[in-house]
């Protein structure tokens, strides 16, 4: 595991951490011509499509269905990308597939909430770091998706041995505000574009604490503390709602009839996407460690009314998990990393079944492009940990970690994240329990299309960067 | 601690260094590669194992633990670590991994820096680690200091072995290091170890050796690795750069070889085996997370192995001051890429063997720790389960025949928040 964070300040310190000037109306253009209603509010639109599949039946496994479901025996049908039918009844139709699973498990593809994968590629050099715009405290503006490189080596193996099949790309956490999240399928394709998980909402990358006091208040500039933190963060909502009010005014102008195409104010891309957590339409992933600032957080979130969908890392979140359930917040996190900087200082390893036991909305999160490959590894570490403490949670619970929990707080539990009918069929066949540490993915299937099958090795995607390299085509 | 209980009425309240001990009706691991074996009895006197296996007598007098069954296994050995050495990593004062600003590199010795109250040491002991190689980084030139071994024994003497080896980076990160290509950072070493031979036997103090570059200190201390006295441990990653390390013997022939990293090791494992060097090698690395690692495959350590390598698990860049614990899982993943179509493992046994016996012997400590072999350091372990398993944790953990705490930092904190509500009192009288 490499911090990310510690990339990116030494990648800073490389460059001599230079500064350019804050962007203030980055295109404060006036438009003209007929009054438009609102901002085009997808103008880099998916242009992602399902790969074929065949209708497939896999039968005689043991299915956990990632809402806390588990089926013994069972089957899953999937066809025409969606999924079908499952139970321990399902009969096949003429013409389909039938693998026999005996011995195996079928589960839902793993999601990962906090991926850098593309922003953070391999290899790791500078000319590919793209990951955090660390040129200033407030850089809501940049969206990480303009930064994916669809040829990161590391989506393949999140695929292969992970079974990662949806992840969302946040931009690193130096900063205050990061910019968009971007929600992916872990498709490869030629553009980023071509990724990107049709109508998933956007996210907004906030970070709290250490990362952001430290990368600018070492430059001499705010913030210097996490009361600096707070400072800045609560002048930049303040400036945000005072453009949401102009844009409430002029859309209500729009929907009255009397809007003159000079009344529309000018944009901001910064404030267009804070206006739109303010709107609800973009969900908060917030980076914050110690339980008083979440805290801290959290009333920050009531002052300005937006919604803190989830706290990512948030290793100290085991000591509010009441806080989190009263307040309706996810808690993602990892199971076991610590006492890599203060702030994790505090981390147990039950974090996740703590939090399930309080009744708060937990998941596991990566963040890292080794970490995301064992998900499922990281997910069973926490589990007996905590079982061993007296919190007895069953494996197809705590596989919801993996599934549903982070769909819901990406916004797409409508369409992944479980394996109900009508459904995406993203779904993986592992060789054995996926909670054990003998166990890796046999195939993957992404919206019904099989593209890993460990049998064979055409079924194993090779990023253009390995191409030609040593190892290519290799098991990775 | 409740994993404790089963043992602690077994044990009562005489030091077990005091006592001769039997466990018996052990899932038996011995640890030098071989399988597993039910029934079995290991015996710990003077705190030495003084046999293991299927059939071993138990001494007269002997305080005899029961375990049912369970797993019993050498305790683990962390093949290449900064434990105890770092509290927080991103606390600098805290962190004495590595002297980016010193004048000296080759003269540190790491093992003055090691704390055995470190919490990295606590949490890996509670773990079923008990014996770690530490290493120092690398500062102003390519040559990190001299390595310990250490115990995680609950004591204030930490230290197994003081200036067991020296640690010198090679590739890209020394290229860097000695002023930005690969030959300046084979000319560094090449100069560093002639004027080390030739300053042997001359005095020991006071600045830089004659007409040269390296300190007098740092001379002094390459003279036992040129030597071969100890092993240098040679952080390297691409496969030609491991080829050109190799060529070094034929200058430096008493040179004791240790490639740590490795990452392409695989690409040219019959010539590591014929030159009999032993690798601590990253045990998942499988991204091209340089342009010295795009050969980069799980598989690495299993075709090292099927080609004689002697092989361990070490871990470098890889939260090595903290994670040690994960070796336990990398070691899992190992046996996991057996049923992997393609892939190359190992079985369960030599698995174990790349956290027990295998760093164990690429130090040359494998008649001390790293097995239960008889004759070596009362270190064992009894398990819950498989200790390759995720779900799995030590139930008892011995360190020289003496049975460790396993109550950690993080596991205060965790009882303390079992319910996050404050009660009668704050949290702050929780304890």
């Amino acid at each position: 595991m490499k911090h990310l964070w510690m990339t990116a300040c030494a990648a800073l310190a490389l460059v001599g951490c230079a500064q350019t000037p804050p962007v203030k109306s980055a295109s404060a253009t006036r438009p003209s011509g007929p009054a438009k209603p609102s901002l085009d509010h997808d103008p880099y639109p998916s242009t992602y499509r399902a790969y074929p599949g065949v209708p497939t039946l896999v039968t005689n496994v043991t299915i956990y269905d990632g809402e806390g479901g588990r089926i013994e025996r069972g089957s899953v049908l999937f066809s025409e990308g969606k999924i079908v039918a499952l139970g321990q009844d399902v009969a096949a139709p003429a013409g389909v597939t039938t693998i026999d699973g005996t011995g195996k498990w079928v589960t839902p593809g793993v999601i990962d909430i906090h991926s850098h994968l593309g922003d953070y590629p391999s290899p790791g050099v500078q000319a590919l770091s793209d990951g955090n715009e660390a040129t200033g405290a407030v850089r809501a503006e940049v969206w990480a998706e303009h930064s994916v490189w669809p040829q990161d080596p590391g989506f393949s193996r999140a695929l292969t041995n992970g079974g990662v099949t949806t992840l969302q790309i946040l931009p690193g956490s130096a900063n205050l505000f990061g910019g968009r999240g971007v929600t992916l399928k872990n498709v490869y394709a030629r553009t980023a574009q071509g990724m990107k998980f049709p109508g998933a909402p956007y996210s907004l990358k906030m970070a709290c604490g250490e990362n952001p006091k430290r990368v600018y208040g070492s430059k001499g500039q705010m913030p210097q503390t996490r009361m600096g933190n707070m400072a800045v963060d609560r002048q930049t909502w303040i400036e945000a709602s005072d453009y949401k009010r102009k844009w409430d005014a002029y859309e209500k102008k729009v929907a009255d009839g009397t809007a003159k195409p000079s009344d529309q104010p000018g944009r901001n891309l910064r404030n267009e996407t804070l206006m739109g957590v303010l709107n609800g339409e973009i969900t908060v992933q917030n980076h914050c460690y110690r339980a008083d600032e979440m805290a801290q957080v959290i009333d920050m979130a009531k002052e300005f009314g937006y919604k803190v969908t989830a706290f990512h890392h948030a290793v100290e979140a085991y000591k509010i998990a009441d806080l989190l359930k009263a307040n309706g917040i996810c808690a993602a996190v990892w199971a076991d990393w610590y006492g890599f900087k203060m702030e994790s200082y505090d981390a147990v390893t039950e974090n996740l079944p703590l939090l399930q036991k309080a009744g708060a909305c937990a998941m596991i999160h990566s963040d890292d492009a080794n970490g995301i490959q064992r998900l499922n590894q990281e997910v069973a570490k926490t589990l007996a940990d905590g079982r061993r403490m007296g919190i007895v949670i069953p494996d197809e619970v705590a596989w919801t970690w993996l599934a549903i929990n982070p769909a819901k707080a990406m916004g797409i539990a409508d369409r992944t994240g479980s394996l109900k009918p009508g459904k995406m069929a993203d779904v993986v066949l592992w060789n054995g329990n996926p909670l054990s540490v003998y166990t890796r993915p046999d195939k993957v299937w992404i919206d019904g299309a099989l593209l890993y099958d460990a049998a064979d090795p055409k079924r194993r995607p090779v990023s253009d960067f390995e191409l030609g390299q040593p190892g290519e085509g290799d098991v990775k | 601690m409740k994993r404790l209980a089963l043992f602690i009425a077994l044990l009562g309240t005489t030091p077990l260094a005091a006592q001769t001990v039997a466990i018996t009706h052990a899932k038996l691991v011995i640890g030098d590669g071989s399988a597993p074996v039910d029934d079995g009895t290991v015996v710990i006197a003077g705190g030495r194992v003084t046999a293991a296996g299927r059939g071993v007598a138990v001494p007269a007098g002997a305080k005899v633990i029961d375990a049912e069954g369970k797993w019993v296994s050498p305790g683990l050995v962390a093949g290449f670590t900064r434990m105890g050495v770092v509290e927080v990593d991103g606390v600098r004062e805290t962190n004495d991994a590595g002297a980016g600003q010193s004048d000296f590199s080759a003269a540190l010795d790491i093992s003055l820096a090691v704390n055995p109250r470190a919490t990295p040491i606590a949490v890996s002991r509670a773990e079923g680690i008990t014996r770690a190689v530490v290493a120092p980084d690398t500062g102003k030139t390519i040559f990190g200091g001299q390595g310990a071994i250490i115990d995680l024994g609950a004591d204030p003497q930490a230290v197994m072995v003081p200036r067991a080896f020296q640690f010198v980076e090679f590739g890209e990160s020394a290229a860097a290091t000695a002023g930005g290509s690969r030959p300046a950072a084979f000319a560094m070493f090449r100069n560093a170890l002639l004027e080390a031979k030739a300053f042997v036997g001359k005095p020991q103090t006071g600045g830089r050796v004659t007409d040269g570059m390296l300190t007098k200190l740092d001379a002094a201390a390459l003279a036992p690795m040129v030597a071969g006295r100890v092993p240098m441990l040679v952080h390297v990653e691409r496969a030609a750069d491991i080829v050109q390390v190799l060529d070094l013997t034929r200058e430096f022939p008493a040179l004791k070889l240790v490639l740590v990293g490795a990452t392409e090791a695989w690409m040219v494992a019959p010539q590591i085996a014929a030159a009999r060097v032993p690798v601590l090698a990253s045990a998942l690395a499988d991204l091209p997370s340089s342009f010295e690692a795009l050969a980069a495959t799980q598989s690495n350590i299993g075709r090292l192995a099927a080609a004689g390598v002697t092989v361990g698990i070490g871990m470098i860049n890889d939260d090595e001051a903290r994670q040690a614990r994960l070796i336990k899982q990398y070691a899992g993943n190992l046996v996991a890429l057996t049923r992997v179509p393609g892939a190359s493992g190992l079985d369960w046994g030599h698995a174990f063997a790349t956290i027990s016996s295998g760093p164990a012997r690429a130090l040359g400590l494998d008649g001390e720790i790293g097995s239960l072999r008889a004759g070596r350091r009362g270190d064992v372990v009894i398990w819950d389960g498989d200790p390759l398993e995720l779900s799995s944790a030590p139930l008892l953990v011995m360190i020289d025949g003496v049975e460790q705490p396993l109550a950690t930092r993080p596991t205060k904190l965790r009882d303390r928040y079992a319910v996050p509500q404050e009660g009668a009192l704050p949290k702050a009288y929780e304890r």
